[in-house]
């Protein structure tokens, strides 16, 4: 008989009573305590039952255990009083509650822990270092006086809190002690058990950890500081607990991760896990390992699910920080390039593009008449249609949606004045996106459709100063303080200086490792007579400033050397 | 993927909340009104406490409740809670045969009973509260993480310990490969062998005032038939599977509830709350005679005359299915496309 249980149970009960009668058919003793709040239609049945099982008995007071407070300590103290004083020949005390459940053979954890006599099988941080304590109380937990119940009067203990901050309350701790803090569920040796139960000081101690947060948390971690002589920092059950401090439920379908965890003992099981229940209640040899106790594999189980619950995935924000939108964050799942008055200066920039960087580049996405997927599609990843009433009704979830359903291909589009603008206050504040903007090129389309006719005299003013409007009110948005999309922006007359020199970087950053550079230079669009039509456009009384200064005999310079500049390898 | 949500004064919002507070006891009293239309066809029995009840109106769909109810029970639903209006398939008769179904009866007009929503408020007030109920549609399967494994009071227990008051639901629209009166089904089988396309996308969300209800669109619908209108595509957005009590009420279908506060229980596909998916069998071969008949089109949509289109549409027997589509395999692979997620309960 080397080790005993104390069992702490307030809710299913009937789980409860078949672990304690495994734990005594494997001649381990228990002792039950069962919170006041249980009701005694409930609490009577379950002790009748119990009440013939040799090895089971019931601890002599019933304390009522409100969450986070003295109740739970003080009914274990006297629950392992009861237990020491009833089974002298005890070297380890084991704490547990109802929900607990064994995961490997009894007779296992008796030898395992008849190896280690002397050893303290207890969680013990000390406060300096905690980083998973919830609520921020770490060393307040320790200073200040909490008399009211965080669970059920959560605004008055709030502001019992604050108003000892606020007066700088904070008493000293007891002399020699040293605050620690870790899991509720221990395995104490007889040694260190007796020590704490017979400290001459105990009613000094025990006062003072009445009114500290949570002392099941903190009661035992720190008095086995002081009386243990082997601690071994760690708990024998296996528990894991979600970012706000609740523990996780294992279920049936959790069998094979427990199994495999060599864990002594989980917590907390569903009460319904029948399978779990059947399984591991039961000292079958053939399941033994005799290995040491390895919950890794369940940990990072836990922890990526806990991370994707707290920080959901970048690209997939729909409304889940909203409406306080963190406004640094990335608002879409990848990078994205946005192409402002290349397709107009350089005629068939898309096709180009998509040679020198093998993605498939968009069209207008926000054209007016629909979106301009590449190679005309109709309908492109994530069923995402080209219709441009869909996509106007809300511009933001058509673009995230986009990026998010093409992880892993960069999309690239064209953009200009002519295209619905509501989109761009979003990109503007993604650091997913990286904007590209030759200002006034329009001017370069307009000037094509002055040559074939198709627009002159008063109509092309008035959208010629439409365009500027509109792009004036972009290349605003873009240089504001806030934006967090990667900008470049040249006028035209600058960007037509050295093209190729202007793109070299952006193509970088796009395919930093393109298998190929570009061998040819993109087509430039026809400049003959267009510094004159801006002139014109000027003598009608157009204040057009955008585009830049264009000599009125303006000789189209060509674009620079196409081979790539020279790079210094290091 | 959302639109900004325009926040207004304090005073305007204790404007709306009043509001909402009379619209909410309005529905209540309405539902209590109509309380006369309902005849029971099975007696009432007590349900135990924790147990989850599923609500339901019916109408000749003798096809697909075979599988809804085997669905269910293996879910865990202790008691079905059936409203039959007027079917002439055999389906009350069926439903009355089974041994967990509470059957009412009534032949008054669903349109006037807000689809339904006053005849199950009703119902759930008097036998749903203090328990989780679950309301659907006779088309709708629940699905939610770990289904297959965990029962429904393993979920209303995590949603109870995380005190989230409703789980959210994306209704994801099943579609065949061809046309869709040439995909077979019979009654008994899992229409999800019969349909098993969707779109994996898009879907936008925004909020909505004075309720704070979201509003999610997209799907194939959206894709095929409102592309010129989209203010009027189906709502895909639900809450399913709520904590009842006696004042709540849903407001608009299942997609919203009063009050307001319980609609933020869930932000749309890509919040990383634990959530859930309704897969929605309407395009089942019984849909294109359905359309047709024009009593099914007087009796669904708030001005069913602005649907003449949608209906005739599918009427005409449409292809959903598109390159694009997508094989459903199971709930993970919809929380790996971010329309779902399971909210760190693992």
């Amino acid at each position: 008989m080397s080790v005993g249980f104390v069992m702490l149970v307030h809710t299913a009960l009937d789980r409860a009573a078949q672990v304690a009668r495994h734990l005594a058919a494997s001649g381990c003793p228990v002792v039950i305590h069962a919170d006041r709040k249980v009701p005694r239609a409930e609490f009577e049945p379950f002790a009748r039952g119990l009440a013939d099982v040799p090895g089971i008995a019931f601890a002599g007071r019933r304390h009522r255990c409100e969450w986070g407070m003295w109740g739970i300590v003080g009914a274990t103290l006297d629950a392992c009083g009861d237990l020491l004083t009833a089974h002298p020949g005890l070297r380890h005390v084991y704490l547990c509650s109802g929900s607990c459940l064994p995961l490997r053979p009894l007779p296992e954890l008796q030898a395992y822990l008849a190896a280690r006599p002397e050893t303290d099988f207890i969680e013990s941080v000390t406060i300096d270092d905690v980083v998973w304590t919830k609520g921020g109380f770490d060393h307040d937990r320790f200073a200040l006086r909490f008399p009211v119940s965080f669970r059920k009067r959560r605004r008055l203990f709030d502001a019992v809190t604050r108003a000892q901050k606020r007066l700088g309350m904070a008493r000293p701790l007891p002399e020699g002690i040293a605050p620690h803090l870790g899991s509720q569920w221990w395995c104490l040796s007889r040694t260190t058990l007796e020590a704490i139960l017979r400290d001459p000081r105990r009613r000094e101690l025990d006062r003072f950890f009445r009114s500290v947060w949570i002392p099941d948390e903190s009661y035992f971690q720190t008095l086995v500081r002081v009386h243990g002589r082997r601690v071994e920092s760690r708990s024998l059950t296996l528990s894991k607990f979600d970012h706000f401090g609740r523990p996780h439920s294992f279920y049936d379908d959790h069998l094979q991760l427990l199994r495999r965890s060599d864990c002594f003992f989980a917590r907390k099981i569903w009460p319904r896990a029948d399978r779990l229940y059947a399984s591991f209640l039961s000292n079958d040899p053939k399941v033994t390992k005799n290995a040491e106790p390895n919950p890794g594999k369940i940990d990072r189980l836990f922890s990526h699910a806990t991370d994707r619950r707290v920080q959901g995935r970048p690209g997939l924000i729909m409304q889940s920080r909203f409406p306080a939108r963190r406004l640094d964050a990335p608002r879409t799942a990848a990078a994205y390039s946005v192409f402002s008055g290349f397709a107009e200066t350089l005629p068939g920039f898309e096709t180009w593009l998509g040679r020198a960087t093998g993605l498939r580049v968009h069209g207008h996405l926000f054209a007016p008449a629909r979106a301009e997927f590449a190679g005309g599609a109709r309908i492109w990843n994530g069923c995402l249609p080209d219709s441009a009433a869909l996509r106007d009704y809300n511009p933001e979830a058509f673009l995230a949606n986009l990026v998010w359903a093409t992880r892993g291909e960069r999309q690239c589009f064209m953009f200009g004045p002519a295209d619905a603008q509501e989109v761009m206050r979003f990109v503007a504040g993604d650091p997913n996106a990286q904007v590209s903007i030759v200002a006034g090129a329009w001017a370069l389309a307009l000037f094509a459709r002055e040559q074939a006719g198709e627009l002159t005299g008063g109509a092309l003013r008035k959208e010629a100063a439409r365009l500027q409007k509109v792009e004036l009110a972009h290349l605003a948005l873009m240089r504001s303080g806030w934006v967090k999309a990667r900008v470049r922006a040249w006028s035209l007359a600058e960007f037509l200086e050295a093209p190729m020199e202007n793109l070299a970087p952006i193509l970088d950053e796009i395919a930093p490792r393109a298998p190929r550079r570009p061998t040819e230079a993109p087509v430039l669009a026809p400049l003959d007579g267009f510094g004159a039509f801006l002139q014109r456009l000027r003598n009608d009384g157009m204040n057009l400033h955008l585009p830049g200064d264009f000599p009125v005999g303006h000789a189209p310079t060509p674009p620079g050397d196409a081979r790539p500049r020279p790079y210094l390898v290091r | 993927m959302t639109a900004p949500e325009d926040i207004p004064g304090p005073l305007t919002r204790a404007a709306e909340a009043y509001r909402m507070r009379w619209k909410r006891r309005r529905l209540l009293t309405r539902a209590w009104r109509k309380r006369g239309e309902l005849t029971p066809v099975t007696p009432w029995r007590p349900v135990p406490r924790g147990a989850v009840l599923c609500l339901a109106t019916v109408r000749n769909e003798a096809v697909r409740l075979p599988f809804w109810i085997a669905h269910h029970r293996r879910l865990g639903v202790d008691r079905f809670v059936i409203v039959d209006n007027g079917s002439d398939d055999g389906t009350r008769e069926m439903l009355a045969a089974e041994p967990d179904v509470a059957l009412w009866q009534t032949r008054a007009s669903y349109r006037a009973a807000r689809f339904g929503v006053d005849w199950l408020g009703w119902l759930a007030r008097r036998h749903a509260a203090g328990h989780w109920a679950l309301t659907l549609d006779a088309d709708e399967l629940l699905i939610y993480p770990h289904w297959e494994e965990r029962p429904l009071a393993a979920l209303t227990a995590e949603l109870d310990c995380r005190g989230q008051p409703a789980l959210g639901a994306l209704m994801v629209e099943l579609y065949p490969r061809g046309r869709l009166s040439e995909q077979p089904y019979r009654p008994g089988d899992d229409p999800v062998q019969a349909l098993p396309f969707f779109d994996a996308g898009p879907y936008r969300a925004r909020r909505q005032r004075p309720a704070r209800n979201l509003w999610v669109q997209g799907g194939p619908r959206d894709r095929l038939f409102f592309g010129n209108d989209p203010r009027r595509a189906p709502t895909l957005n639900k809450l399913p599977l709520v904590r009842w009590r006696g004042t709540t009420a849903y407001l608009n279908s299942c997609h919203s509830l009063l009050p307001p506060r319980l609609n933020l229980a869930w932000e749309g596909p890509g919040d990383p709350r634990l959530s859930g998916a309704l897969l929605h069998t309407k395009f089942l071969n019984t849909i294109v005679e359905r359309s047709a008949d024009a009593t099914h089109r007087r009796e669904h949509f708030g001005d069913p005359a602005r649907f003449g289109a949608y209906h005739d549409a599918l009427a005409a027997d449409p292809v959903l299915w598109h390159e694009g589509a997508t094989r459903y395999e199971g709930w993970r692979q919809l929380e790996h496309l971010g329309l779902m997620s399971s909210g760190g309960w693992t």
